[in-house]
């Protein structure tokens, strides 16, 4: 591992693994300490999205709001009117899912600085099937005007992006998965909303031969794949790009001339995701071949994370496959 | 809030009907937009404005204002217009209705228009966010009388959507006393009349039920509107919905209770005959045609 501010333990076999999501709930409760305007609101899922931690600690500025996902949406934005900092969680599926419209019309058509927690993203929800596995909220929320969108790639980056976003005026999207995933960054790496950051460079090789662009738990996977290549003498960068939206074009843009072939790496549709952000980005500034990691058109099913992330294609042997794929395209 | 004496009421009637007239011209100028609603609910905006909230049209951030959150955003003529006369902005705006660059946009917009509490437009979503403002003074403030209010404005016909019965729960489970729901009951829609379209009685046992202090009055009568607002402040342990039961179209005979008046707007004949109905007073005065 050649980056100072991340894990040094982040490949061994008893590296920390912690939910995402468990991430956000502490950063919760820190944003709580800090600005006595901050309240969370939740729909009936307040243990599950890591809201229990502020909950308990302000009660009073805790609103439990049942199973009603619209409501959710619209009474955060009544409360940021008045000066609140509300914070509302449910399963990403159902929020954005479900209150997509409220979203957009309530809270970013009204530019309230709503925060939007959805947990259970992605896949990897794993046994509840394709109806609670969110793969399409990144694409759903990134085409709302005034919304900012952050996809964590573990708990600490989670945590830091909640303390951040509650300092902002913006309504924001923070993705969260459930699973435990393993620590990739440590309390020192730079996290800045906006900005993404090379995870992983070799540092042997100097010619950098494709870069992998990577959002949330499967950053750790795309990290792997780049230190098998840098073994075979083929030069692999990790860009971690937690903000999905405001997008980092400039950097993505000296990756791409850099490295002349992209791999993007998401838990998500392919359809309208991360990569399909990045694509938009390079296709008006510096075209050059791109592979796309993530669910192709399909929805999920019932089995573990691991055995999903395999079957649909987005596991360590598949990335693999699109990066020697793109060094064929150039 | 002050009394309302006799020469108030006959004030308010008489103001009403100028910012009737405003909706009819902006309405004509525009080509576009909805007439029924807003005539219908022309006193209930007047009542509001010029006697029931605490506000200032000229300091329109002052911290300790009432707040009116618009739900059903379509009929935004009769906001924009009552604005308009109480000082807000001038009455000549509101001839840019509906128009490229305007602060009137044709469903409300705060970004346009800053000045307002909410952006409304999409059915459903008004009420909870006023519960979400009523929720956020009373952790501040607790329950205390001396406060905010939080006054909303729905329609009938959104009451078909879910997520306004999501609002009434929460308000309810809550026991948001500072919360005023204001309900334009005048049981039209645009596919047709409410009761058929989707009914909606027993309506004021649907809000009891949820927990809601109901009152129901003749949304054109001054003096019930201000007293329900009276008698909503007076209740410390449930939020209030006044069911105020309109006529769409008031004031222009040929435009009352016809359902096809809904969406549409009227063209220059319909426009000179409705504002002549107006000015006579719905042909109450004579001297003035004969």
């Amino acid at each position: 591992m050649n980056n100072p501010y991340l894990n040094p333990k982040i490949f061994d076999k008893d590296v920390e693994l912690v939910p995402i999501r468990k991430g956000f709930g502490e950063g919760l409760l820190a944003a709580g300490i800090a600005d006595e305007r901050v309240v969370g609101l939740c729909a009936d899922l307040t243990e599950s999205t890591q809201m229990h931690f502020f909950a308990q600690k302000f009660p009073k500025r805790f609103i439990e709001m049942g199973v009603a996902e619209q409501n959710l949406a619209s009474v955060a934005s009544g409360m940021a009117a008045m000066g609140k900092i509300p914070f509302i969680t449910s399963y990403a599926m159902f929020s954005p899912g479900r209150n997509w419209e409220q979203i957009r019309t309530t809270i970013c058509y009204n530019d309230q600085p709503v925060k939007i927690a959805g947990s259970h993203a992605g896949i990897s929800v794993g046994p509840d099937g394709g109806t609670h596995q969110a793969v399409e909220d990144i694409a759903i929320v990134r085409v709302i005007p005034n919304m900012t969108v952050i996809s964590p790639c573990d708990a600490i980056e989670a945590k830091k992006a909640t303390i951040a976003s509650a300092k902002t005026k913006q309504p924001t999207y923070i993705r969260l998965a459930r699973n435990a995933t393993p620590i990739i960054t440590t309390e020192n790496t730079i996290f800045e909303i906006g900005k993404a950051q090379i995870f992983f460079a070799s540092k042997s090789i100097e010619k950098t031969q494709v870069a992998i662009i990577a959002t949330g738990a499967l950053v750790h996977k795309a990290i792997a794949v780049a230190r098998d290549f840098e073994k075979r003498n083929i030069g692999v960068k990790v860009l971690n790009l937690s903000t999905i939206k405001p997008l980092d074009e400039d950097t993505i843009v000296l990756l791409a001339q850099e490295a002349g072939a992209i791999v993007t790496v998401e838990e998500h549709q392919i359809r309208g995701g991360m990569g399909s952000a990045v694509a938009e980005c390079l296709a008006k500034n510096h075209p050059v071949p791109i592979e796309f990691i993530g669910v192709d058109d399909v929805f999920g099913q019932s089995g573990t994370p691991e055995q999903l992330i395999e079957h649909y294609g987005m596991g360590e042997k598949s990335i693999a496959k699109a990066v020697e794929k793109v060094l064929k395209r150039k | 809030m002050i009394e309302l004496t006799d020469e108030k009421i006959k004030w308010l009637e008489l103001k009403a009907n100028e910012i009737r007239e405003s909706i009819i011209r902006m309405l004509l100028e525009a080509g576009s937009g909805h007439t029924a609603g807003p005539l219908g609910t022309t006193d209930i905006f007047t009542a509001l404005y010029f006697h029931i909230l605490k506000h200032n049209p000229h300091n329109t951030s002052w911290s300790e204002r009432d707040r009116f959150v618009l739900s059903n955003g379509h009929i935004c003529p009769v906001m924009y217009a009552t604005m308009a006369h109480a000082g807000y902005f001038p009455v000549e705006e509101l001839m840019t209705l509906r128009k490229f660059g305007s602060r009137l946009q044709g469903h409300p917009h705060r970004e346009y228009l800053k000045m307002l509490e909410n952006s409304s437009g999409p059915l459903g979503s008004g009420l909870s966010q006023a519960v979400g403002m009523a929720l956020a003074l009373k952790i501040d403030q607790g329950v205390s009388g001396s406060g905010p209010f939080i006054y909303c404005m729905l329609s009938d016909g959104e009451l078909d959507e879910g997520q306004t019965w999501e609002a009434v729960l929460l308000a309810g489970k809550n026991k948001l006393h500072n919360l005023v729901a204001i309900i334009d009951r005048n049981n039209i829609q645009i596919d047709g009349f409410t009761e058929d379209i989707m009914p909606l009685e027993p309506l004021a046992d649907k809000w009891r039920a949820f927990n809601w202090h109901v009152i129901e009055i003749d949304g054109h009568n001054f003096s019930a509107i201000v007293n329900a607002v009276g008698k909503a402040k007076a209740v410390f342990e449930k939020p209030t919905v006044i069911i105020a039961h309109t006529i769409p179209g008031k004031g222009v005979p040929a435009f009352e209770r016809k359902f096809e008046w809904h969406g549409k707007t009227p063209n220059k004949e319909e426009a000179n005959m409705a504002l002549t109905a107006l000015r006579t007073l719905e042909g109450k005065i004579k001297s003035e045609h004969e």
